[in-house]
């Protein structure tokens, strides 16, 4: 049996194309698939007061929701076709989290989707994909 | 939601036909003779001098606490800046915790709170009348109030109130009701209701008319005289489409705005130092010289003394317990990080900040110096320091900083608004918060408040600065009045938070970690 494999994931087609890539895969191999559903946050962002004296409660629904509406139907198909399934929920800048979560998972192997936006939008806004090419401590796999 | 645009329009409507076009500048009058003479007995009791003396007993009252606080806790101010800096870049938040309020978070909101208009404006009228020798003292007070802010913070993170539904409150009110039960001491509720009448008023004060008053004297140096109202009314409609429509995008449109602001100023600020370096030893000199000696101003050096500490403390709100307020939504286990965190406000307001308004109004040679003399020369009525082209307040400012770069009024009048509009949410959370302290939370309890609130918008743009600004202090001060008799029963508290956590810290079992 080889390492975990890791998919990052957040309900996009892109994500989903990745999640099944990643789940033949973890079929094949039978290894541990984890799923990643990483928050956009930032710790230096700027909050209305109003914001920060719900900032927990939010945090609390944000992950609920997540949880059930994204993750459990996953979990749940998954598991039905014998795929051994973790789930991650974390908050964080996106491609450094998944690149922590690899780390601490001890995967051999992570996959992400991408959204194919031109050159320019990924200049402006960043690429997961993009970044995660520079960064990744492990082989990963980009499906289109 | 939909009732919110109709209420706004009953509230501009009513405003406006109060307001013909023609009748504009009575009102503007009548509303100043109203304001001056409702409010005159309590601006007189607060700023009321020790008998024989022309030292008010509240500055004396906010400067001894200061430095018994700097005492008690061992100079922590200084002790403290790299723990601060490093609980401020994370380096102790726990992983897990993300998604929460961060230290960071929780001190830039606070000083989005404090960093306003007391920083362009009220250090222009400190010079204005203490001279140059006010800006020392205003750079001791706020490195003083660095140990009132690092008491009030703790206590306002330790004493929250964490409801069901996990929202939290807390500050004064709640520290001085629990804190003081804890203790077994009583008036910890008696106090808890005065500090929360005087925060509304300083909410409504300071926190809004002083800001809305500056404003619009901002706009009209730069697009011309007109009546205070019409500002106002459109700022009252805009901060009414925030606290009430809950259009939380316009605050956090400011809030990612304001800091840029500030950066911009500071910078602004040093490149003028910059072009004038040859000035800054002279201006040092008369910082110093001016602080001892007053050189010719009004009151002497006893009269820059109470000018830089009044000044110091309106900007940066050190003892008056709004910032405790703000901080004690932070999401951390240990109350007095918070504490460490927010000592730095005082410091990024005051010492930075507002010193870089002054050495810019004194290095243009804004204030005129009798050339056979040396001192300087006062205006007619002797209370204030004749300037370059009789300007005052904001617009000294302004003058200061356009004569090097004469685009920077543009700039600053739209600093001067944001900064103001920043400064007015704030408060209005800060007023709301002691509201329903008094009155209890509920839709509607909290509806009629934020309407209060933004019709003191309007009487703020249309007062002139005389009793704006006075009643502004003497609410903000009343706070501090009752905040600091609570901090002195409640500082041994912090005592034991703070050794605690230095004994923790020291043997590691207080982890960190990002290196």
């Amino acid at each position: 049996m080889s390492g975990k494999f890791v998919v990052a994931y957040d309900g996009s087609p892109a994500s989903r194309r990745a999640l099944d890539f990643a789940a033949d895969r973890a079929a094949a191999q039978s290894t541990t698939l984890v799923v990643v559903h990483v928050l956009e946050w930032s710790p230096y962002s700027f909050l209305t007061p109003t914001e920060i004296e719900e900032r927990h409660v939010r945090r609390r629904q944000e992950l609920e929701r997540a949880e059930k509406a994204l993750m459990a139907p996953v979990v749940e198909e998954l598991s039905s076709k014998g795929i051994t399934i973790e789930t991650v929920i974390k908050y964080g800048h996106i491609s450094d989290t998944l690149c922590e979560v690899v780390k601490d998972k001890g995967a051999t192997q992570m996959f992400v989707g991408r959204d194919g936006h031109g050159a320019l939008s990924a200049r402006v806004f960043g690429s997961v994909a993009g970044s995660l090419v520079q960064i990744a401590p492990v082989p990963c796999t980009i499906v289109p | 939601m939909s009732r919110f645009p109709l209420l706004l329009a009953i509230i501009v409507t009513t405003l406006g036909s109060l307001a013909g076009p023609a009748m504009a500048q009575s009102i503007d009058e009548k509303v100043n003779q109203i304001f001056a003479s409702s409010t005159g007995w309590f601006v007189n009791f607060i700023f009321s001098p020790f008998p024989g003396t022309s030292f008010p007993w509240i500055v004396a009252w906010l400067v001894v606490a200061a430095t018994i606080f700097t005492v008690y806790f061992g100079v922590i101010q200084f002790r403290a800046i790299p723990h601060s800096i490093a609980l401020v870049k994370g380096d102790y938040s726990d992983p897990d915790d993300a998604g929460e309020v961060s230290h960071f978070q929780a001190l830039a909101t606070a000083l989005s709170g404090t960093v306003g208009l007391g920083n362009i404006a009220g250090v222009a009228v400190a010079v204005g009348i203490g001279g140059p020798g006010a800006t020392f003292w205003m750079i001791l007070a706020g490195l003083m109030g660095m140990a009132s802010k690092f008491t009030e913070c703790t206590l306002g993170v330790k004493y929250r109130n964490e409801f069901a539904d996990g929202h939290v409150s807390g500050g004064p009110m709640y520290y001085l009701t629990k804190g003081f039960a804890e203790r077994s001491l009583p008036g910890g509720r008696f106090l808890a209701i005065m500090f929360s009448i005087f925060c509304i008023l300083g909410a409504l004060g300071g926190g809004n008319m002083f800001q809305s008053n500056q404003a619009h004297a901002q706009i009209t140096n730069v697009v011309g005289d007109y009546p205070g109202w019409i500002t106002g009314v459109i700022f009252a409609g805009i901060v009414f489409a925030v606290i009430v429509g809950g259009l939380q995008s316009i605050a956090k449109v400011t809030e990612k705005i304001v800091p840029f602001m500030g950066i911009l100023y500071v910078v602004t600020a040093l490149v003028i130092l910059l072009v004038n370096y040859d000035k800054i030893g002279w201006a040092f000199g008369q910082i110093f010289g001016g602080a001892f000696t007053g050189l010719g101003v009004a009151g002497g050096m006893v009269g820059a003394l109470i000018q830089g500490f009044k000044r110091a403390a309106f900007s940066n709100e050190a003892g008056v317990g709004s910032a405790a307020i703000a901080h004690s939504a932070v999401r951390t286990k240990e109350p007095i990080t918070e504490g460490f965190v927010s000592l730095l406000e005082p410091f990024i307001d005051t010492v930075v900040i507002c010193t870089m308004t002054a050495l810019v109004i004194i290095i243009t040679g804004q204030l005129m110096v009798d050339p056979n003399t040396g001192l300087y020369l006062l205006d007619e009525a002797g209370s204030a320091i004749q300037t370059v082209d009789g300007n005052s307040g904001v617009a000294l400012t302004s003058a200061a900083f356009s004569q090097t770069f004469g685009w920077f009024k543009y700039v600053l009048a739209l600093a001067v608004v944001l900064f103001a509009f920043s400064t007015m949410i704030s408060w209005s959370y800060y007023g709301l918060k002691a509201w329903t302290y008094l009155f209890g939370e509920g839709k509607s309890k909290e509806l009629t408040f934020k309407v209060i609130f933004c019709i003191f918008v309007v009487i703020g743009a249309a007062a002139s600065l005389g009793p704006v600004i006075d009643f502004s202090d003497a609410a903000i001060f009343s706070m501090a009045v009752v905040n600091i008799i609570g901090l002195y029963f409640l500082m041994p508290v912090v005592k034991r938070e703070l050794e605690s956590y230095l004994t923790r810290l020291k043997s590691g079992e207080i982890k960190r970690y990002k290196s």
